[in-house]
């Protein structure tokens, strides 16, 4: 009796509706031949009794699956036994309630099961089993309700056609609000997380203090107790990471979207776009060892041997994974926006006698800037929002340093180690976790909100 | 390469001929292709896209200070002829051009010959108004620059400034130099394309349907342009309109299907046509 045969059911209902509404449609018209009276065609009809059958069934059969354990395990609790409750904390009676429901349903308990508890969970299963054949009639009931009220509505006046517009419209609307909502939703958590972070530790400190040192006391004696939050090494981490990258996509992205639009013969584009696509579809887990087991090593030793000293896992090292990470993001970007700029605007250039570099670099480009510039700035928001490269690669220490030798970590680095491991949630340490993904977040959206104003404006100019 | 241009010269001379008119319905150009004083020679030109012959054997001259207007129905190939005439041909992936067509009795499809300066010197104006998204200024300012025209500022002032002035747009714009030139009207941008052309200093200038995007005001401000033009330079002008054709051209080439029909006097094609085609399309009949 699980809820998918419902389901399957639900749908073997609709298609039985569909069929059923066609045909009536068909016959209120009084026939085949006279089906130029209906409104709308058959299959309107046939799919607005099969909507109705569907939608409102599927939806009583989600609300009741998502509520049907809470009210089960509410009645359950009202009704446990007073012997069984005997000096159980709150929290205790949860473990137990959560026992018997795994006794129920024949998982493996943690205590030893008392008569008693196995009385409760038979019970348990009992009401279980009465809940589930109540939402199976109920369920079908509401379906074939559903198909007698699309029957009863179904006659050659119906606009069959603008209701079942309507439905799907709603339907649409729904889900899209589902996206905005869970959107939403977190942001506002994020936001007031951090909110209470900021309630212990000001504002101040944590924009501005140059000391990290997220940890908090469990005993308030301990030694190094009172932890520092100033977030300023992160930041200045985070941008020597994300400008070292920028450094080497750019140009190379640059180039390679100059090379790929305006030079390579269409056998050498049909290769190679692949090719830097794939480079953008590696995971960044991948790039993450690469930066710490080939590349860290290797400049390390190439350091060394000029007589430089270079941390293990320095700022350069995953700057520079990071860049190569980003570069086909760059280069497809920019590809977009050269392809964009009017073939004609290359016609008139090598009319007056330009040459193809000519061309590219006074015409060309300079139209492209703003929508190159637009491709930057989104990926700029790209390499400070990774978070797996420098997690392998920059290391933990939060120095202030502006040598790319040195190891540095970022935001992206203390959210993960701040919230890996046993945490407890009221900490400030856990909660400064919230106060940098919201400044990330800010950053980056206003990041792209700019870079999508630049590149739509880019766009109209060519339209 | 020239004794086998001349040789094809004497044959369309040869076939220009009262033998050619007395069989009106054959592809062979009717009229006589040569000039006296040519400055374009083109012989035996077919053009190629991919495997699709979209030129066939077309042969024409452009002679010094004069207009030759290019009519047809569209897709018959008036496009493709102008753009073999700067090699701007080059620059589409799989066309092919074969003939012979020179400059000054250079051929310009030599192998040692390179199309960029060639380009300089048979400037082209195109359909729809390019300006390039700078200033106005920096839009005439660009070929001297490519070219080094100019030795200081003051000269590179002068010479967009007298450019400007043969397009006839020098009184509108002299106050917004430095405004982008894509904020001028279509006319207004065509005819700036045109002084961008001029500042190069071109010996022939083509374009290509240039009217076709511009309001009849624009237009004959364009044509009387291109009349004034006539004086210094030689001008072949592809165009869907006859009434320009015989407003602005000296000489007319009928295009149908990738063959040159007939080329004569201009007043003659439009009052006389000898073929049969281009007495359709001129009366309307076809086109
Ligand atoms: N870039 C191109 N690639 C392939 N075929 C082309 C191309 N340009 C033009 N053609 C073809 O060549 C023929 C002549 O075109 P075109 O010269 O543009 O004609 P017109 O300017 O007289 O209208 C047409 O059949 C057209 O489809
Ligand atoms: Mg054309």
């Amino acid at each position: 009796m699980h809820s998918s045969t419902l389901l399957i059911l639900l749908l073997g209902l609709m298609a039985l509706a569909y069929h059923f509404g066609r045909k009536r449609a068909i016959s209120s018209a009084g026939g085949i031949a006279r089906i130029n009276t209906l409104h709308s065609l058959p299959a309107y009809y046939g799919l607005y009794a099969a909507l109705w059958a569907g939608i409102p069934a599927m939806l009583l059969m989600a609300l009741w699956s998502g509520f049907q354990n809470e009210i089960l395990i509410a009645i359950l609790k009202s009704e446990l036994p007073p012997s069984l409750m005997d000096g159980l904390s709150t929290g205790q009676v949860g473990l137990m309630v959560n026992d018997i429901e795994n006794l129920a349903s024949g998982a493996i308990v943690s205590g030893s099961v008392t008569p008693e508890m196995q009385a409760v969970a038979d019970r348990y299963a009992q009401l279980q089993r009465f809940a589930d054949w109540a939402m199976w009639l109920a369920v079908l009931a509401i379906a074939v309700g559903g198909m007698g009220y699309a029957w009863s509505r179904t006659q050659p006046r119906m606009r069959a056609r603008n209701r079942v517009e309507n439905i799907f419209m709603v339907i649409l609307v729904v889900f899209s609000s589902i996206a905005i909502l869970t959107t939403l939703g977190i942001v506002l958590s994020v936001l007031f997380e951090s909110l209470r972070f900021f309630q212990s530790i000001s504002p101040l400190e944590f924009f501005f203090g140059t000391l990290w040192s997220p940890q908090t006391a469990l005993r308030a004696d301990q030694v190094g107790a009172s932890g520092a939050f100033g977030a300023v090494p992160l930041f200045t981490g985070t941008l020597m990471v994300s400008a070292i990258a920028m450094l080497v996509a750019v140009p190379i992205g640059l180039m390679s979207a100059i090379y790929l639009s305006e030079y390579a013969p269409r056998r050498v584009r049909s290769l190679a776009k692949p090719t830097l696509e794939i480079l953008a579809g590696v995971p960044t887990v991948v790039y993450g060892f690469f930066a710490a087991l080939s590349v860290a090593p290797l400049i390390r030793e190439l350091g060394m041997s000029m007589g430089f000293s270079v941390a293990s896992e320095s700022a350069l090292a995953a700057g520079l994974v990071m860049g190569i990470m980003i570069i086909p993001f760059v280069s497809s970007l920019s590809e977009d926006v050269i392809n964009a700029v009017p073939q004609a605007m290359r016609d008139g250039s090598y009319a007056l006698g330009a040459t193809q570099s000519e061309t590219i670099w006074r015409v060309i480009i300079p139209a492209a800037l703003p929508g190159i510039v637009g491709g930057i700035l989104l990926a700029v928001s790209r390499a400070i929002g990774e978070t797996m490269i420098v997690v392998m690669a920059a290391g933990l220490a939060a120095n202030l340093t502006a040598n790319p030798l040195d190891s540095v970590t970022t935001v992206t680095v203390q959210i993960v180690t701040l919230l890996t491991g046993d945490q407890e949630f009221d900490s400030p340490k856990t909660m400064a976790a919230f106060a940098l993904g919201l400044t990330l977040f800010a950053v980056t959206l206003t990041l792209n909100v700019i870079a999508l104003h630049i590149v739509r404006k880019y766009r109209e100019q060519y339209e | 390469m020239s004794t086998t241009v001349e040789a094809m010269g004497q044959r369309v001379g040869a076939m220009s001929a009262a033998e050619l008119s007395s069989r009106p319905d054959s592809r062979a150009t009717v009229g006589d292709v040569t000039v006296a004083n040519p400055r374009m020679v083109c012989r035996e030109v077919d053009v190629w896209y991919g495997s699709k012959q979209a030129i066939k054997g077309v042969s024409l001259d452009i002679g010094k200070n004069e207009v030759v207007s290019m009519i047809g129905p569209s897709g018959c190939g008036k496009s493709t002829f102008l753009r073999c005439l700067n090699r701007m041909n080059d620059t589409i992936d799989g066309c092919r051009v074969e003939g012979s067509i020179q400059l000054d009795g250079q051929d310009i499809y030599d192998k040692g010959l390179d199309p960029v300066p060639l380009r300089a010197q048979v400037g082209m104006v195109f359909q729809k108004p390019n300006p390039f998204p700078k200033s106005i200024y920096e839009n005439v300012a660009y070929g001297p620059r490519i070219h080094g025209l100019t030795n200081n500022k003051a000269e590179l002032d002068a010479l967009v400034e007298a450019s400007l002035r043969k397009a006839g747009l020098w009184n509108e714009v002299k106050d917004r130099l430095d405004q982008p030139g894509t904020g001028l009207s279509g006319g207004q941008q065509q005819r700036l394309c045109i002084a961008r052309t001029i500042a190069v200093s071109p010996e022939v200038i083509l374009m290509d349907e240039p009217c076709s995007a511009l309001d009849p005001i624009a237009t004959a401000i364009v044509e009387e342009l291109i009349d004034e033009l006539r004086a210094n330079y030689s001008i072949a002008i592809v165009t869907h309109s006859m009434q320009q054709a015989a407003r602005v051209s000296q000489r007319t080439a009928y295009f149908h299907m990738g063959d040159l029909i007939e080329v004569g006097e201009t007043n003659e094609i439009f009052t006389n046509p000898r073929h049969k085609l281009t007495e359709d399309y001129i009366t309307g009949r076809f086109g």
